[in-house]
C-alpha cells in the first residue's frame, strides 16, 4: 500500500508525516500538491497539519476548496483511507467529512505540549494495533481545537462508536481538568460512519520516535499498514 | 447605465450561533469587568464582511449574497450571518 501526504500552502507537518511514515515504519509515501487533481493511486492520504492558507477566514475553511478536495472527497466517499491532524482535522470537518466544528481554545491560547489520549475504539482501521482504554503520549499544538457538535451530532456520533480519542490524565482518567482546550466531552479524535475517515488533533507523526519523547503515535500509522495487511 | 452603476455594495455579519461557546466574546467581556464596566452583561465576538460586487441582470444580490455566505463565509454548524445591501 501507499500513503500520500498533502502539501497545502502552509501546511508545516507535511515533512513530519512523510518522515514517519518513510523511515519509522518504513513504507511507500509521496507528497501530494494541493493543486494536484489526481491521488497518484494513494490508498491512505493524510491531511497533515500546519496553517493553510494562514488560517484565515476559519481553520481549514479555505483549503477545503483546494482542487485536491474534490479529489480527496469522492475517494473518501467510495471509501478511500483519509486521516487529517490538526489542521487537517480541521480541513475534514470544513469539507464536511467530518462531523463538528472547530472553536477557539478556552484558553484563547496556542497550547503546544503532549498530552495523554485514550483509545476510546480499537475497531478502525486507524487503531486495530491499540487497545480500548489504551493511553497514548501525543503532543497537541493549536489554538483552534475546541471541538463542537450539536446536542443530535453528539447523540450519532457515540451511537456509531465514531469517537476515537479523548483526552486524559496518564492514568486515563477522563476529566474537565484533562480537558487542554474545552473540546466537547473531551473529544480529541473522531471517525466518520464508515470507519475510513479519521480527524485527530493530537500529532502521531511528532510522537513516532523515542528520542522525539513518545513512539505512541506510530501505532496509528502501523494500523493503517496493518488494516491493509493484518499481520499473520 | 454606466459601470459604477453595476457595482454593489455589501456588509455581511458573521456571529456565533447562540448557545455556541464563545471564548473570545467572553475574555472580552471579563476585561470590560476588570476594568470597571459591570454593566456589560455579555460580548459576543463576530466578523464583518465589505463585499463588492457586479451585478447581474437576474440574478438578485441577496442570491448572491446567500450562496457566498453558506459556502465560505460561515460554517453553518457554528455561525450565522446577516447581511445589508448599500447600494
Amino acid at each position: 500500500m501507499k500513503f500520500g501526504v498533502i502539501i497545502f500552502p502552509g501546511s508545516n507537518c507535511d515533512y513530519d508525516a512523510y518522515m514517519a511514515i518513510k523511515i519509522v515504519i518504513k513504507h511507500d509515501v509521496e507528497f501530494l500538491w494541493h493543486q494536484d487533481t489526481s491521488l497518484h493511486h494513494c490508498d491512505c492520504v493524510i491531511l497533515p497539519g500546519g496553517f493553510s492558507y494562514g488560517d484565515y477566514l476559519r481553520t481549514g475553511a479555505i483549503a477545503r476548496f483546494s482542487p485536491i478536495m474534490q479529489k480527496v472527497m469522492e475517494f473518501a466517499e467510495s471509501g478511500g483511507m483519509v486521516v487529517g491532524i490538526c489542521n487537517g482535522f480541521q480541513i475534514l470537518l470544513e469539507a464536511g467529512l467530518l462531523p463538528g466544528a472547530m472553536l477557539r481554545n478556552t484558553t484563547l491560547r496556542f497550547i503546544c505540549k503532549f498530552v495523554h489520549i485514550k483509545v476510546e475504539n480499537e475497531n478502525t482501521p486507524f487503531t486495530n494495533l491499540l487497545k480500548k482504554g489504551q493511553i497514548l503520549k501525543i503532543p497537541i499544538a493549536h489554538t483552534d481545537g475546541n471541538y463542537f457538535i450539536s446536542d443530535e451530532g453528539l447523540r450519532m456520533l457515540k451511537e456509531n462508536d465514531q469517537i476515537v480519542f479523548k483526552y486524559c490524565d496518564q492514568e486515563g482518567n477522563v476529566t474537565p481538568e484533562t480537558n487542554p482546550n474545552g473540546s466537547l466531552e473531551n473529544i480529541a479524535g473522531i471517525c466518520n460512519q464508515t470507519k475510513n475517515v479519521l480527524g485527530m488533533m493530537p500529532h502521531p507523526e511528532r510522537a513516532s520516535e523515542l528520542i522525539l519523547g513518545s513512539e505512541d503515535g506510530k501505532y496509528v500509522f502501523q494500523s493503517i499498514v496493518n488494516f491493509f495487511s493484518p499481520a499473520k | 447605465m454606466n459601470k459604477e452603476n453595476q457595482i454593489g455594495r455589501a456588509v455581511v455579519y458573521v456571529k456565533l450561533k447562540d448557545g455556541v461557546l464563545d471564548p473570545q466574546g467572553s475574555t472580552v467581556k471579563r476585561a470590560l469587568e476588570n476594568m470597571g464596566y459591570p454593566e456589560i452583561k455579555d460580548v459576543r465576538f463576530g466578523k464583518t464582511f465589505e463585499v463588492t460586487f457586479q451585478k447581474c441582470g437576474k440574478r438578485k444580490p441577496e442570491e448572491l449574497l446567500d450562496e457566498i455566505c453558506r459556502k465560505l463565509l460561515t460554517n453553518p454548524i457554528i455561525e450565522k450571518y446577516n447581511y445589508e445591501i448599500l447600494q
